[in-house]
C-alpha cells in the first residue's frame, strides 16, 4: 500500500533528478548554442568537428560539450598562490548552486494532481518541484545569492583585475535587485500571488501579461494594463540580462578591460563551474520570464491546459522548454549584437531610469486596479 | 610645447606590491599588460587607480624593442625592406612603399607612373586594411565582438589580393629600391576593383552597425578628448590628428607618388574624442576606395622600375656576356645600391599616421644613420595626459581609439 507521502517523496525525487539533469544537458549545450548563434551571426561556421563518442558521424558539433566536459575536468586544478583557500574554492559552487535552487519553485508543467493507472494515490503538484506559496520571493531571494560567489572570487583570488570584477559584480547585481523585483510587481498585483504555478494560472484564463489576449477567456482588464506589462517585461528583461552578467552588461568579466574579470585566476573545473553556473543562471532567469510574462507552460486559449494525464504533463513541459530556448536565443542574440556599457552608466540606468520607472509602473498599476477592477 | 608628464616621472615601484597588505583606501596600481587582451600587443601601462577612475598613466614600451635602426646601419637599402613589414605589421604595404620613397628621395631617382600608381594601389589598400582591424579592434574594446569579425572577412579578400600581388599575405617586401618588385598579375586589377566596388557597402554596414549605436556612442563621445593644440604639441598624426580637427594629410600637404592626381578628400573631426577617432577612420575608408577606383581605373602603361643603371642587377644572359653589366652585377650583389652622401627625410601618409625615415648616408651601399618615425610612438606618448581622470572602460576604448602597433612604436 503505497501512502500519500511515499508518492509525494519519491516524485520529488524523480522530479530533481529529472530537472537537473535537463538543466545540465541544456547547459552543456546551451553553451554549443552560444558558439553556434555567435558564428551565424559572425560569418563562421562554429565548432563543428566533435561528434559524439562511438559515431564516425560528426553531427555539426553534438559532442563539444562532451569534449569540453571532459577536458576541463581532466584539466589540472591548478590554484595561484596567495589565494584564500577555502573562499577560493567555495565560490564557484556558490555560484553554480543559486540557479538550480531557483529552478526548484518554476513550474515546468501545470501542477494538478496526476492519476496514474495502477496508483491509488494520486501525484501531487506534477509540475514543479516545490510548490511554494512565496515562490516568486523566494526565487529573488535566491537568486540574489549568486552575487556571493562572484564577489568571494574577485576578494579571494589575489588579482587586481579579480578583484575590481568582483566590486562591479556586487555593485551591479545590488543595483539591478531592486528595479527587478519592483518590476515584477505588477503581475504580483493583477495575479494576486506570490506562488509562481498560480501566476501561470491566472494567465492561462485571462491571457498572457506579455500577450493578453491568447487566454481561455478574454479579458479586458489586461489589455487596459497591456502597455504597463510591457514596461515591466522590458525592464524586467533588461535586470534580468544584469543578473545574469550577460552581454551588454557582462562588465564583471569584462575581457577587453578585467582580462577575465572575477574568474581571471581560475581553471580547470573550478573555471567550469562558474561557466555552468552562468549558463544556468541564464536557464533559470529565462524559465523565469517565461513564467511570469509569457504564460509559462501553457499554450495560447487554453490548449493542452486540461491537467490529469501524464501526455499532457509531458506536452506541458516541451512547451516550457521551448519557450525558454527561445528566450535563451534572445539573450544569445543581444550579446553577440551590442557593445558592452560602462560600469557609470550601468548605475546610472540602474538606479535613475530602470527603478523609477518599475516604481511609477507599480503605482499607475494600482491606480488601474483601483479604478477599473480586475483582480481574482 | 609642453613636454609630456609621466614617462621622466619616477617611476613607481609596483610590481612587488600585494594587495592584501595595502592599507584601506590607498590607490591600486594595476599592471596593464604588457599582456592583456587590449593593450594591441606588448604595451604596458601602469595605472594607478582611486576606485575604477584613472589617476595617473605610465606606458612602459619597449617590449618588442628589436633595434631596426642600429640593424638598418649594416643593411644594404633594399635588404631592409623586410624590416619595414615589421614596423606596423597591419600595413606593411605603406611601409615598404614609405621606406623606398625614403631611399629614392636620397639618390634623386623619381618612379615611372606606373610605379606610382601600383605604390598608390598598395597604400590604399594598405590604409583600408588597417583601417579595418582599428576599427574592429576598437569595437571589440569596446565589447562588440562580432565587428571585429566582419571586418576580418574584408581584410581576407584584402590578403587574398595582397598574396597574389607580393606572394605574401602578411610580410610583403613588395618595393624595391627605384620601383617594385613584379609588376601586376594579369587580371589582378580587374580582381581588385571587384573588392573596391561590393567594399562601399560593407563600410555602409560598419557605419551602421556602430556608428549610431547608443551604447557604443555614449561609450566613445566626449571620452579622451585631444585639443587640436595637444594633438600637435605631441606630435599626432594621421587620423589621430584630423579627428582633432587639424587639417594635415600628407598626401595633401606635400604629395608624393602623385597623390596630387587623385580626387579625394581630408577627413576632418570636431572634438578629437574616441568616437571622432572613429568616424575618421571609417570615413577615410571611403576616401581610400574612391582614390582605390581612380586608381585602378588609369593606371598607366610603361615600366615599374627607374631606369637607372644602379638599381636592378643585370640580365644573367648580359652579366656573362658584357663587361659593364658583370661589374654592376658584383657591385650590386656585394654592396648593393651605392647612394650619394647626403641627409634626407621622407614622411608618408601612413594608416597610423605620418611614417617617416630620416637617412644619413655617408655614401656607400649603407645608411650612416637611419631613423624612423614611429606615429604611434607618438600616439601613445599622449596617453600620460590622456589618460588622467577616465575609468578603466574608458583605458581600453581610447587605447582602442588611438590604433596604435607596437611593431612600430618599439621598432
Amino acid at each position: 500500500m503505497v501512502t500519500a507521502l511515499t508518492i509525494f517523496l519519491v516524485s520529488t525525487l524523480i522530479k530533481i533528478l529529472l530537472v537537473v539533469a535537463v538543466l545540465l544537458g541544456l547547459v552543456a549545450y546551451a553553451v554549443l548554442a552560444e558558439r553556434k548563434v555567435s558564428a551565424a551571426m559572425q560569418d563562421r561556421i562554429g565548432p563543428n568537428r566533435v561528434g559524439l563518442p562511438f559515431l564516425k558521424a560528426r553531427l555539426m558539433g553534438l559532442g563539444q560539450p562532451l569534449a569540453d566536459a571532459f577536458k576541463l575536468m581532466l584539466k589540472e586544478q591548478f590554484v595561484p598562490g596567495n589565494v584564500r583557500g577555502f573562499y577560493y574554492n567555495l565560490a564557484p559552487i556558490l555560484s553554480f548552486l543559486p540557479a538550480l535552487l531557483a529552478i526548484c519553485v518554476i513550474p515546468f508543467a501545470g501542477v494538478d494532481p496526476i492519476h496514474l493507472p495502477g496508483l491509488s494515490v494520486a501525484i501531487p503538484q506534477p509540475g514543479v518541484i516545490a510548490n511554494v506559496g512565496i515562490g516568486a520571493l523566494f526565487l529573488f531571494a535566491v537568486t540574489s545569492l549568486g552575487v556571493y560567489g562572484i564577489v568571494l572570487a574577485g576578494w579571494s583570488s589575489n588579482s587586481k583585475y579579480a578583484f575590481l570584477g568582483g566590486i562591479r559584480s556586487s555593485a551591479q547585481m545590488i543595483s539591478y535587485e531592486v528595479a527587478m523585483g519592483f518590476s515584477a510587481m505588477p503581475i504580483f498585483l493583477i495575479s494576486g500571488a506570490l506562488s509562481l504555478p498560480q501566476i501561470v494560472d491566472f494567465q492561462v484564463e485571462r491571457g498572457w501579461f506579455l500577450l493578453p489576449f491568447v487566454g481561455k477567456q478574454f479579458d479586458w482588464h489586461l489589455l487596459f494594463l497591456w502597455p504597463s506589462l510591457l514596461l515591466s517585461s522590458v525592464i524586467f528583461l533588461v535586470t534580468l540580462f544584469a543578473e545574469t552578467n550577460r552581454a551588454p552588461f557582462d562588465l564583471p568579466e569584462s575581457e577587453q578591460e578585467l582580462v577575465g574579470g572575477f574568474n581571471t585566476e581560475y581553471g580547470g573545473m573550478r573555471f567550469g563551474m562558474f561557466f555552468l553556473g552562468e549558463y544556468a543562471a541564464l536557464i533559470s532567469a529565462s524559465g523565469l520570464f517565461v513564467t511570469l510574462f509569457l504564460g509559462g507552460w501553457s499554450l495560447p486559449f487554453g490548449w493542452l491546459a486540461t491537467a490529469g494525464s501524464l501526455g499532457t504533463f509531458l506536452l506541458q513541459a516541451l512547451v516550457f522548454l521551448g519557450k525558454v530556448c527561445l528566450l535563451v536565443f534572445f539573450f544569445m542574440w543581444i550579446r553577440w549584437t551590442l557593445p558592452r556599457f560602462r560600469y557609470d552608466q550601468v548605475m546610472t540606468l540602474g538606479w535613475k531610469v530602470l527603478l523609477p520607472l518599475s516604481m511609477a509602473n507599480i503605482v499607475l498599476v494600482a491606480i488601474l486596479l483601483a479604478v477599473f477592477g480586475g483582480t481574482p | 610645447m609642453t613636454a609630456p608628464t609621466g614617462l621622466l616621472d619616477q617611476r613607481i615601484p609596483l610590481r612587488t606590491e600585494d594587495l592584501s597588505d595595502a592599507p584601506a583606501g590607498e590607490r591600486l596600481i594595476v599592471n596593464l599588460g604588457p599582456s592583456h587582451p587590449s593593450t594591441h600587443g606588448v604595451l604596458q601601462i601602469l595605472l594607478e587607480l582611486d576606485g575604477e577612475t584613472v589617476v595617473k598613466a605610465d606606458p612602459v614600451i619597449g617590449y618588442l624593442h628589436r633595434g631596426d635602426e642600429k640593424i638598418a646601419e649594416n643593411m644594404q637599402y633594399n635588404q631592409f625592406v623586410p624590416y619595414t613589414d615589421r614596423l606596423d605589421y597591419l600595413a606593411p604595404l605603406a611601409n615598404n612603399v614609405a621606406y623606398a620613397c625614403a631611399v629614392e628621395k636620397l639618390m634623386g631617382w623619381t618612379v615611372p607612373p606606373r610605379c606610382q600608381a601600383i605604390r598608390v594601389i598598395c597604400c590604399e589598400l594598405a590604409r583600408i586594411s588597417s583601417h579595418l582591424l582599428g576599427v574592429g579592434a576598437f569595437a571589440m574594446d569596446c565589447g562588440a565582438i562580432s565587428v571585429f569579425l566582419y571586418i576580418f572577412t574584408e581584410r581576407e579578400k584584402i590578403y587574398s589580393l595582397i598574396e597574389e600581388l607580393t606572394g605574401a599575405r602578411f610580410t610583403t617586401t613588395y618595393t624595391r629600391v627605384g620601383g617594385v618588385a613584379r609588376d601586376l598579375p594579369a587580371g589582378w586589377v580587374d580582381r581588385a576593383m571587384a573588392f573596391v566596388d561590393q567594399f562601399g557597402a560593407r563600410v555602409d554596414e560598419l557605419d551602421k552597425l556602430l556608428c549610431r549605436n547608443r551604447i557604443f556612442v555614449d561609450r566613445t563621445k566626449g571620452i579622451g578628448v585631444i585639443p587640436p593644440d595637444d594633438a600637435l604639441d605631441y606630435g599626432l598624426s594621421g587620423p589621430n590628428l584630423r579627428a582633432s580637427g587639424v587639417e594635415l594629410d600628407l598626401r595633401k600637404k606635400t604629395p608624393y607618388l602623385g597623390y596630387e592626381q587623385y580626387d579625394f578628400d581630408m577627413v576632418l573631426g570636431s572634438t578629437g574624442d574616441c568616437y571622432d577617432r572613429f568616424v575618421a577612420r571609417i570615413e577615410e575608408m571611403r576616401q581610400s576606395r574612391r582614390i582605390l577606383q581612380q586608381a585602378l581605373s588609369r593606371i598607366p602603361d610603361g615600366p615599374v622600375c627607374v631606369d637607372d643603371i644602379r638599381s636592378y642587377d643585370p640580365a644573367k644572359a648580359t652579366v656573362l656576356t658584357k663587361m659593364e653589366e658583370l661589374i654592376q652585377h658584383f657591385m650590386i650583389v656585394t654592396e648593393g645600391i651605392t647612394a650619394p652622401p647626403g641627409e634626407v627625410y621622407f614622411g608618408a601618409e601612413n594608416p597610423k599616421g605620418e611614417l617617416g625615415f630620416y637617412i644619413l648616408s655617408k655614401g656607400g651601399g649603407v645608411p650612416y644613420r637611419l631613423k624612423i618615425r614611429a606615429p604611434s610612438f607618438m600616439s601613445l606618448s599622449v596617453l600620460p595626459k590622456l589618460l588622467p581622470g577616465h575609468l578603466i572602460a574608458d583605458v581600453v576604448a581610447i587605447l582602442g581609439s588611438l590604433d596604435f602597433v607596437m611593431g612600430e612604436c618599439d621598432r
